[in-house]
């Protein structure tokens, strides 16, 4: 117990945390936007591991790594398109045609990367770039903040003012009003006047530009390559973190913060001699255990709602 | 003509040709012989028996996940835990296989039936959840998903190592608890005939029982299933413990019938495409066997011609989600079927 707690209470765990957060926190924002609009976008996974791969590929081809993040992002953008074409035009069930997508992406990322590397594991052989990290200037040398927060990667900077954009966005804009009016009632938004598949379209496109910076980040931040699968499930975590922050900005951040916690802890307690398999499933099971506890606690709350209401 | 009844099953048809397109587009575009490498992926599953042997056994795991997904999406659960299921039930029954010794009736029988159940129970958690306080199924099969991937595999390394083999399996299983082999030539096991029943009994489940009607119902309007007295909450549960029994019998059989040793350091992946064979089958039991056969021709199809050619196999993930983004497409020939519905409307 004494180890794990030397473990956990240090500035490197702090950081790390941030480390592992960061794709998650993309993800959820994502997923938040596209829930405030009513549409639950299961592809996520997908869309990361897309998104993973093009920044991997782009990179490596034109040897700059921020043509690189452009691709990943204009690719995942494009499968959250196709995605959405599906949904709301051909009328796909949401979820299977998440579903599709996540399939699509776990088979398809191997296929390409296997005719342009001849590797089915990893992208080692493609000469990929990676993006910076920065040193804050005088963040960096305040104790414990400095090392905690400083000299991380770009895109995890960047994940933190998305929190903000996107708080801004849904809650101070007129289109973040127009999202979540189709999302809570499309039919009032309807007659008012708001193209609701319009909205949708946009949401959906939005959480897929989110979700592809999360996929970025994986191989060209938090990893400096691409390998199969290397999502594992982040892109799930966030929408169980979306859920559980109540799809509020600030919940669905702090939430992500707790399963990115998770992440990190089962990472730290490799050192100790507990076996690596069971560690693995540590963030799952954190997010079985949130899930259960959100869904207990709405319904208590819908239940008392009901009661109040018969009671009138 | 065409009759609006026979609609579903021509745009599947459709569907299923427009996916075939797909696969010959992509295997032109990046194989140096285009023509032959589609021949190897058409043709060469039914080349010889060997190769037939290798599609019928790979329907069988098909048929089992395709049976316990489809009980689910009938009853309107987007529960994706067969994956997990049927990978944590083959370690259970793995573990028997060793470790008892039985004659090699009771074997398997036991092994089996021990796997099916802990399967059944792993399922009633997320089919609980549901009924109770209505998490969502979907993100908590997957999770489960992870975990049972993660103890299971944890089982393997720890409890059931051979540590002379060189490779992460575990102890060979006694020769009574393997399933005998039906074809000689071929690997095709009794569980090909333990599936085929068990595919009867979940049809006449479903079609000639109380219970069967109930979940259906509940399937159809949970919300109008329970103002008309049922007990969805119960109907959802059982729901779970069935199709988990038959994942985790899925899993249990699969391990017995072809290997003499567990060797899945992954997940093997036969729970997500199960939700491809109910789709494909539009949740009918009976209707699984012919779509799980379908999804092995081509997969084996696509094995087969990742060895004798230069397309890898994985083009056959990309095939799979058309199929499942144009079976879902509630829109896809809508069109076509209105104008048929207005001609017969004209015509009576």
């Amino acid at each position: 117990m004494n180890s794990l707690l030397n473990v956990i209470l240090t500035t490197d765990f702090a950081f790390s945390v941030l480390r592992v957060t960061t794709p998650i926190l993309f993800a959820a924002l994502g997923a938040l936007i596209s829930n405030r609009a009513g549409i639950i976008n299961i592809g996520m996974e997908g869309i990361m591991l897309v998104s993973a791969l093009a920044g991997v590929i782009v990179s490596a081809y034109t040897q700059s790594a921020w043509v690189g993040l452009l691709g990943a992002v204009l690719s995942g953008t494009l499968i959250a398109g196709i995605l959405a074409f599906f949904t709301l035009k051909f009328k796909t069930h949401i979820i299977l045609g998440g579903v599709a997508i996540n399939m699509f992406a776990s088979g398809g990322t191997v296929f390409i990367l296997y005719l342009l590397s001849g590797d089915k594991g990893s992208s080692t052989s493609l000469a990929s770039k990676v993006l910076p990290s920065i040193e804050i200037p005088l963040l960096k040398d305040i104790p414990v903040l400095g090392p905690i927060l400083s000299g991380h990667h770009i895109l995890t900077y960047l994940s933190i003012i998305s929190v903000l954009v996107v708080y801004y966005l849904l809650n101070r804009t007129p289109m973040g009003l127009r999202i979540r009016s189709v999302g809570e009632n499309p039919h009032a938004a309807q007659s008012v006047g708001v193209s609701v598949i319009r909205i949708q379209y946009t949401a959906l496109l939005l959480s897929g530009f989110f979700a592809s910076l999360g996929g970025a980040y994986m191989s060209m931040g938090y990893l400096s390559l691409f390998t199969r699968d290397m999502v594992a499930g982040r892109g799930w975590i966030a929408i169980a973190a979306e859920s559980m922050g109540r799809s509020t900005t600030v919940g669905t951040a702090l939430t992500s913060l707790l399963f990115g916690a998770a992440d990190a802890l089962s990472n730290a307690l490799q050192v100790l001699k507990i076996p690596a398999e069971l560690i693995a499933t540590l963030p799952y099971v954190a997010t079985v255990i949130g899930l259960i506890i959100y869904a207990i606690s709405e319904s208590r709350k819908k239940n008392r709602k009901l009661k109040t209401t018969a009671g009138k | 003509m065409f009759k609006v009844k026979y609609f579903e099953a021509i745009r599947t048809a459709a569907v299923i040709a427009i996916a075939l397109i797909i696969a010959f587009l992509i295997i032109s575009l990046v194989s140096d012989h285009p023509v032959k490498t589609i021949g190897i992926f058409l043709i060469e599953p039914l080349s010889t028996k060997g190769h037939i042997g290798n599609v019928i056994e790979m329907a069988i795991p098909l048929m089992f996940t395709g049976l316990a997904v489809s009980l689910l999406f009938r009853a309107n659960m987007f529960n994706l835990g067969a994956e997990g299921i049927f990978y944590f039930s083959g370690i259970v029954t793995a573990a028997l296989a060793i470790h008892l010794s039985l004659n090699s009736w009771l074997h398997p029988l036991v092994a089996i039936l021990a796997g099916s159940i802990v399967g059944a129970i792993l399922s009633a958690i997320p089919g609980i959840l549901k009924a109770k306080w209505n998490a969502n199924e979907l993100v908590t099969s997957l999770m489960f998903n992870s975990i049972l991937f993660g103890v299971g595999l944890y089982l393997l390394n720890y409890h059931l190592r051979d540590a002379k083999a060189f490779a992460n399996v575990s102890f060979k299983f006694e020769k009574t608890a393997q399933l005998t082999k039906l074809f000689t030539g071929t690997r095709i096991h009794t569980g090909l005939i333990i599936v085929l029943v068990l595919i009867v009994l979940a049809h006449l489940f479903l079609y000639r029982t109380k219970w069967g009607y109930e979940l259906r119902m509940t399937g159809v309007n949970r919300e109008f299933a329970r103002y008309s007295g049922m007990k969805t909450a119960k109907v959802i549960i059982l729901v779970h413990l069935i199709a988990g029994f038959i994942a985790g019998m899925g899993g249990s059989v699969e391990v017995l019938g072809m290997y003499s040793r567990f060797q899945w350091t992954s997940l093997p992946g036969y729970g997500l495409d199960g939700a491809l064979v109910a789709m494909l089958a539009k949740n009918n039991p009976l209707s699984v066997i012919g779509s799980a056969l379908f999804l092995a021709y081509i997969r084996i199809g696509a094995d087969l011609m990742a060895r004798l050619s230069d397309v890898p196999s994985e083009m056959i993930s990309i095939i799979q989600a058309v199929i499942i983004l144009l079976i879902s497409a509630e829109q896809f020939l809508k069109f076509w079927k209105n104008r048929m519905l207005l001609k017969e409307a004209k015509e009576a």
